[in-house]
């Protein structure tokens, strides 16, 4: 029997339908996106020029240590989830996720989670301010004691995490429509399963190591204090455990996304579908071995420096393998630039410069001179903004007329592109000079030396912050309305997901699609 | 004829690149890269980062060439139809294979340079470098020199009250002194959390983690003063503890050190002399503007730390003051026991001068034997 949503608030309170589901986390998503961004302007401001203006150091280490938390765990995820929910059970034709009402309960701890951890802003000793890396023992013995908040935000943050990855992986292994083998699957599928296999190995990983410092500082433990035979660097190592996937867990589903836009506008079949399956797992693996890159100064022995530093190398080959596919799509393609494409294309460019700059990275010696400077901060903007943000940006564009059966203004579409390119740019590109001329990162105040690229950064900054209010703009324009979308949206569109109706109806495939 | 919109952008990119004109041509003075520095490891660092610099450019010419041209000519407005291909075996092996062998090169040059930096054996010179919340302390091996080094940036600077110097943050009181053409190796370790050592013309960047003794070393041929940073978020003033190394001749190291040797003996003398009342106070309050006021403010208001002003334990008794400042607070791992740090004169002029500074007008004060009288009988 086919029915619409309850009405009123307990339609979203009660829901179990993956459309909704899906709404909320991208809406939610996008909040934290603005509050994040508000943290990072915030930052930007205090750093337009040298000597102290507007914060002060303690609040200044609160800021970059909340932007970074928010915009990990409260945009970049809770945005690729929401995708993962409206669009992987109508690319593989289910009519919805296998695992509806845990489906409401990964969505709805997540604002409480949020809310633990922002409210410590209002408590004495103020927020987390040991960075969002939060090495021990400045987070245990040296931490404010609302270290406990941002703890057990963590712990939610993570089961929230760990049951949204669940749930794709039986979704997608359960309940393809006949005819659906893995190797037909649309490669958002394909990375969106690998990531939540990534997800359920380390966000447990997570979980132990803040339970640790929960130990150590309550329960008289220590696991990380060197004063009673515990040891900060296995802290360092724990974390990156979990860090370093978690950064392939930000990035893997952009690689879908920008896989399913870049065909339909060069109106050519996907190159190399089956090596870009094999090089997904391949930097999923990889991303298992390669964690102490992010330790070499901490004085771990000439062979394992020197092994970390081999395997890091390593996952500059099947990136690659990546971006030579999506040139050899484009390649005697017929393309057109709609915003979508024109995010996806960024992506392509700067996120090989992201990774270029990860090359660099890698080789040992030279990152003793890198390390903790703004490099790595350009280097981890410039893969997390076009990497993340874009393709997000990007497939909400791409699928917001499937969504809200409307057709976004393209002109205001690529105006928002021109801005946030610019402002991306003028912000991040700038840090690679500051970087290597010796700034180092998490400062609030510096030399003049490096002041003009501080201050081209920060105008950047704002111009990009600037930007992502036209972007809201645009959504809610769309959904208010606009021209109709068709059922097939863009002339180059394949996939189950453009054979149903725009807006997509309440509920799709109750019969499943039959794939030849 | 182009159309308006591209017009407008066509005139967009010109008034842009106008705009960036001036600061273009001003970009020698800039410094962008990383420094070549000063010693044989930095040269070589230098040269690995530019060696992957240049690879990475090369690469990246070839593929967002490759791009832009497709970009360029097969655009559907230009009547390009799409073809269908979508897969090839010869090419998928081939950008394995070659960014495969480019790699293997580069790890060579690397895995040689990463060796020498590893090679601290055999130094002449050891120094213990220990990272504290926020000053680093530098205690010279099989010598009585050991001394802090804290920023000497006067904080009116940092308010912006006073124009700011060249070496802006970047300054201290009493620098790091190694001689020229000698091996010198810095165990870094760290008393409190992570920092970690950071100089960048010698190409050292070593974490200074307590319970661990690090080794790093360098070998300087140039005299000079070459400036760094803590490069590990440490707390609220990461940003305001930096290194100076002086790299001077082996005579002047030699005079330097039989200095900093003597003044440590005087030190050590003067823990049995009798101070006045004045000279305990005013000798406080340069004390205190170094070691207290970051957390406890300049005028005893309090901070991250409590007020001194009308605080309990500098209005009540000596004894409980001289457990504070010697043993640190139970509670509050931030408030660190500063009878490790500072010598007894020094603890002695700053107790003085807490108990009667900012109002609190005691009356009484403390001498240095009191001191060392109190860490015996512990």
């Amino acid at each position: 029997m086919a029915h619409g949503p309850a009405k009123g608030f307990t339609r979203w309170l009660f829901t179990t339908n993956h459309k909704d589901i899906g709404s909320m986390y991208l809406w939610f998503s996008f909040t934290m996106f603005f509050l994040g961004g508000i943290f990072a302007l915030v930052i930007r401001a205090e750093l337009f020029e040298p000597g102290l203006q507007i914060v002060k150091p303690e609040f200044f280490n609160q800021m970059t240590t909340m932007h970074g938390l928010i915009m990990v765990f409260g945009a970049v995820m809770p945005a690729f989830v929401g995708l993962a929910n409206w669009m992987i059970p109508m690319m593989i034709g289910a009519p919805d996720m296998a695992l509806p009402r845990m489906n409401n309960w990964s969505f709805w701890i997540l604002p409480f989670a949020f809310a633990l951890l922002t409210s410590t802003f209002f408590m004495a000793g103020g927020a987390p301010n040991f960075g969002w890396t939060f090495y021990a023992p400045l987070s245990t013995t040296y931490a404010p004691d609302t270290v406990t908040f941002f703890i057990f935000g963590v712990h939610i943050i993570g089961i929230s995490s760990i049951m949204g990855a669940i749930n794709i992986i039986a979704t997608i292994l359960n309940m393809r429509a006949p005819g659906m083998t893995l190797m037909k699957m649309p490669l958002f599928v394909w990375t969106w399963l690998i990531t939540a296999y990534l997800l359920i190995a380390v966000m447990p990983v997570l979980a132990g190591v803040v339970t640790m410092m929960l130990m150590d500082i309550h329960f008289g433990t220590s696991f990380f204090d060197a004063a009673g035979g515990g040891d900060p660097v296995l802290f360092q190592h724990i974390f990156w455990f979990f860090g370093h996937p978690e950064v392939y867990i930000m990035i893997l589903p952009a690689f879908g996304i920008v896989s399913a836009i870049i065909p339909t506008f060069a109106r050519k079949p996907l190159f190399g579908y089956s090596s870009m399956v094999y090089a997904t797992a391949s930097i999923a693996f990889l991303s298992f071995i390669v964690w102490a890159h992010h330790m070499f100064t901490v004085g771990m022995p000439l062979v394992a420096e020197a092994a970390f530093m081999y395997a890091t190398m390593l996952i500059a080959i099947p990136t690659g393998v990546k971006v030579f596919n999506w040139v050899t799509t484009m390649w005697k393609g017929s393309m057109t630039f709609e915003t979508p494409m024109l995010f996806s294309i960024a992506f392509v460019i700067l996120f090989t410069i992201g990774g270029f700059s990860g090359l660099m990275l890698a080789i040992a010696p030279a990152d003793f001179q890198y390390h903790d400077t703004y490099f790595v901060v350009a280097h981890f903007h410039y893969v997390l903004v076009p990497g993340a943000i874009f393709s997000i940006t990007a497939a909400v564009y791409y699928w917001l007329p499937k969504w809200c059966g409307n057709m976004y203004d393209e002109a205001l579409g690529k105006t928002h592109f021109w801005l946030a390119f610019a402002g991306l740019n003028i912000t991040f590109f700038p840090m690679h000079f500051s970087g290597l001329a010796g700034m180092p990162r998490r400062i609030p105040d510096y030399n003049p030396l490096w002041a003009d690229w501080n201050m081209i950064s920060s105008v950047g900054a704002f111009l990009f912050g600037a930007a992502q209010l036209l972007f809201l703009v645009i959504v809610i324009k769309t959904i208010m309305g606009g021209r109709k979308a068709t059922a097939r949206v863009w002339e180059g569109s394949h996939g189950l997901e453009w054979t149903v109706p725009s807006p997509a109806p309440y509920h799709t495939f109750t019969t499943p699609p039959e794939i030849k | 004829m182009l159309s308006n919109s591209k017009r407008s952008l066509v005139l967009s990119v010109v008034v842009g690149i106008l705009a960036v004109m001036p600061v273009l041509a001003s970009a020698g003075e800039w410094q962008y890269n990383m420094t070549e520095g000063v010693t044989s490891i930095s040269k070589d660092v230098y040269d690995l980062h530019m060696l992957i610099f240049y690879i990475c450019c090369v690469i990246g010419i070839l593929v967002f060439g490759v791009m832009f041209v497709s970009m360029f000519l097969h655009r559907k407005s230009r009547g390009a139809v799409a073809s269908q291909f979508h897969e090839s075996l010869t090419l998928e092996l081939l950008w394995t294979a070659v960014p495969a062998i480019i790699l293997i090169a580069m790890a060579f040059p690397a895995t040689s340079t990463l060796k020498d930096m590893y090679d601290s054996d055999d130094p002449e010179i050891d120094i213990l470098v220990t990272g504290h919340q926020w000053k680093w302390r530098y205690d010279y091996q099989g010598t009585e020199v050991s001394f802090f080094s804290n920023l000497s940036t006067p904080s009116a600077q940092i308010d912006n009250e006073q124009e700011k110097g060249q070496h802006y943050l970047l300054e201290v009181d009493e620098p790091l002194v190694i001689p020229t053409n000698t091996k010198v190796r810095f165990l870094v370790t760290a008393a409190d959390v992570i920092h970690s050592w950071w100089v960048p013309d010698l190409a050292v960047k070593r974490d200074a983690i307590p319970g661990y003794t690090n080794a790093a070393w360098t070998y300087v041929e140039k005299e000079g003063v070459y400036r760094g940073q803590c490069a590990e978020l440490c707390g609220k003033d990461h940003g305001f503890m930096p290194i100076e190394v002086h790299v001077v001749s082996k005579a002047k190291y030699a005079e330097w050190l039989a200095g900093k040797a003597a003044q440590a003996a005087e030190v050590k003398a003067a823990s049995s002399k009798t101070f006045s009342f004045d000279e305990l106070y005013s000798g406080g309050e340069t004390l205190y503007a170094t070691n207290c006021a970051a957390c406890h403010g300049g005028n005893g208001e309090g901070g991250v730390g409590p007020a001194i002003k009308g605080s309990k334990i500098a209005t009540g008794g000596i004894t409980d003051h001289l457990d504070m400042v010697i043993n640190g607070s139970p509670n509050n791992p931030m408030m660190a026991a500063y009878g490790e740090q500072l010598d007894p004169v020094s603890l002695a002029k700053i107790i003085t001068f807490q108990r009667n500074a900012f109002g609190n007008n005691m009356g009484d004060s403390v001498q240095p034997l009191d001191i060392v009288t109190y860490k015996q009988g512990q």
